[in-house]
């Protein structure tokens, strides 16, 4: 259905300094309905590449496939949730949720009645026809992550959509997201600082150098699903933990 | 300012309005208190060293004087409207527009921008005889002398405004696969309009003032024809009333504008 591929993606931006590598040769794929999570060091590249693959942004080499076709430079082609919320503060919460559709040209009444029925699940029932200066931070992200799945991709870019959040707030969204994966079926890409989130969240993960990023290390993360937060007491997620650590560690220690 | 935000302000209790008041009168109560002052104080110079009506009336007479004048004043007030509204309205149309031609056409900018500028040098006072030459005694030319004096803030806060938005917004937007045009209806315009609301408010400021300018220069009625009879009858009363006339007037529209911008802006300050 949506597997997604990138095949040896290099990017080096041109500034009034001199010259920046961000990102060295990448080669990636994911499989479809499969959770990968993307870890690397600040400033190492990875909103750069999820740029690159919702098209704002053409990679120096390499390709972007989707499926198997070309889709280097298309726009429009995957669901991507920014760092930053990004919610235009004079629609509400629902027209926000709609956005795409709207762009898209779609029926944007139906999309309308599906953001509506979706509200609960997403914490956000009596808030639908609210602006979001409203809105907590844990609600903005909720809001933001809604216009997400109402964009219709199969695959999903997530840049870092707890980053900005207090630990408790975050560790909550963390234990949603999980309840609601099951029953989304998309392919998705996270980006994210934190360790923790990444071996909870994801089937496998990927850990970038410091820039230019390079793939330091990919582990497949072998825990049982359904998970919880209970899990970073297991010893298999220590394990883990150390070894990622570890790579982190020494990757931005190199360059 | 949004009044979902705020409803233990907006609730009655018995306090309340003895505090709004209060609050009322620490904000406009010194102003109000000085220029009550500073009345006084002209009308004690007057008095006491007898100066002459022409010279320097004292505020009571320009009071009586614009009471006396008030059906001339009416007329002369609503002429100078008419001058004034379609001069303003068409600066803003061709601000505008002329804001979003300039934002999508880098070589237009670079070609115009410097024109748009120097137009700005040059005096009015010397343009507007000239426009009056060319176009006769009718309304046009005084209607062009408004939209002169008022369209170049609204071109320049438009453009600004139109680049101001942000760039997260502007990026999930083209993620999405947005056009120019979307782009422009969905997100631009709505991010230009505080910028654009500041530029009507400058320019409205100046639109009165136009008017009166081009009326001075040719017209039968208007603020600015009543300004040079009494100039030329050594009416320095009437003078003063018209002037008095002249700032309400810009105050009355600035007001106007204000209140469109709660109604039109009204996310602005939400966050
Ligand atoms: N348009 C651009 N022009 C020049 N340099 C850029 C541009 N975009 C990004 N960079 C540089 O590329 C590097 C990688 O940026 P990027 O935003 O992809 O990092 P990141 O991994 O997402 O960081 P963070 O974790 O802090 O979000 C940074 O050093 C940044 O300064
Ligand atoms: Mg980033």
């Amino acid at each position: 259905m949506a597997t997604l591929e990138l095949r040896s993606i290099s990017k080096t931006f041109s500034t009034a300094t001199g010259s920046v590598p961000v990102l060295d040769r990448l080669n990636m794929r994911i499989a479809n309905g499969e959770f990968v999570a993307v870890i690397g060091p600040s400033g190492s590249g990875k909103t750069t590449l999820f740029n690159i693959i919702a098209g704002l942004e053409l990679p120096d080499t390499g390709a972007v496939l989707i499926d198997e076709v070309e889709v280097t430079g298309q726009r429009g082609q995957v669901a991507y949730m920014p760092q930053r919320d990004a919610l235009l503060p004079w629609l509400s919460v629902i027209e926000n949720a709609v956005l795409a559709t709207v762009v898209q040209g779609g029926d944007v009444s139906a999309a309308r009645r599906e953001a509506r029925a979706l509200l609960a699940d997403f914490g956000l029932e009596g808030w639908g026809d609210v602006r979001p200066a409203l809105l907590s931070g844990g609600m903005r992200q909720r809001a933001a992550f809604l216009r997400t799945v109402l964009w219709h991709r199969p695959i999903m870019l997530l840049d870092e959509p707890f980053g900005a959040l207090d630990a408790l707030t975050r560790a909550q969204l963390q234990q949603w997201l999980l309840g609601l994966w099951d029953r989304l079926d998309r392919t998705v890409v996270l980006v994210t600082h934190d360790i923790d989130e990444a071996i909870i969240l994801a089937d496998r993960i990927y850990v970038l150098t410091a820039r230019p990023a390079r793939i330091a290390l990919e582990v497949p993360v072998e825990l049982p699903r359904p998970r919880s937060y209970t899990l970073v007491t297991d010893p298999a997620f220590a394990r883990l933990k150390r070894q990622l650590q570890q790579v982190l560690v020494d990757g931005s220690g190199q360059s | 300012m949004s009044n979902e935000a705020s409803p233990p302000i907006s609730t009655p209790t018995t306090i309340a309005p003895r505090l709004a008041w209060r609050v009322r009168m620490a904000a406009y109560g010194p102003p109000a208190l000085l220029v009550i002052g500073l009345l006084l104080f002209w009308e004690a110079v007057v008095w006491y060293w007898a100066i002459p009506v022409w010279l320097l009336p004292p505020p009571s007479r320009i009071v009586a004087t614009l009471l006396d004048s008030l059906p001339t004043l009416t007329g002369h007030t609503l002429s100078t409207l008419t001058v004034t509204i379609p001069g303003f309205a068409l600066a803003l149309v061709v601000g505008f527009s002329l804001g979003v031609a300039l934002d999508a056409s880098p070589l237009l900018r670079r070609a115009i921008y410097p024109l748009l500028v120097t137009s700005q040098t040059v005096p009015i006072v010397a343009i507007a005889p000239l426009l009056v030459v060319g176009f006769g005694f009718g309304l046009f030319p005084k209607v062009l002398v408004v939209a002169l004096v008022t369209f170049f803030p609204i071109v320049v806060n438009t453009i600004d405004g139109l680049q101001s938005a942000d760039r997260d917004q502007r990026r999930l937007l083209e993620a999405m696969g947005a056009s120019y045009w979307q782009l422009l209806r969905l997100l631009r315009l709505r991010a230009a309009l505080p910028a654009i609301f500041t530029g009507i408010k400058v320019a409205i400021t100046y639109s009165v003032i136009g008017a009166v300018l081009a009326e001075w220069i040719g017209a039968s009625a208007g603020l600015g024809v009543y300004i040079a009879r009494s100039l030329r009858a050594f009416r320095t009363d009437q003078v003063f009333v018209a002037a008095l006339v002249t700032s309400l007037l810009t105050i009355a529209l600035f007001t106007l504008v204000s209140l469109l911008e709660r109604w039109i802006v009204f996310w602005k300050g939400e966050r």
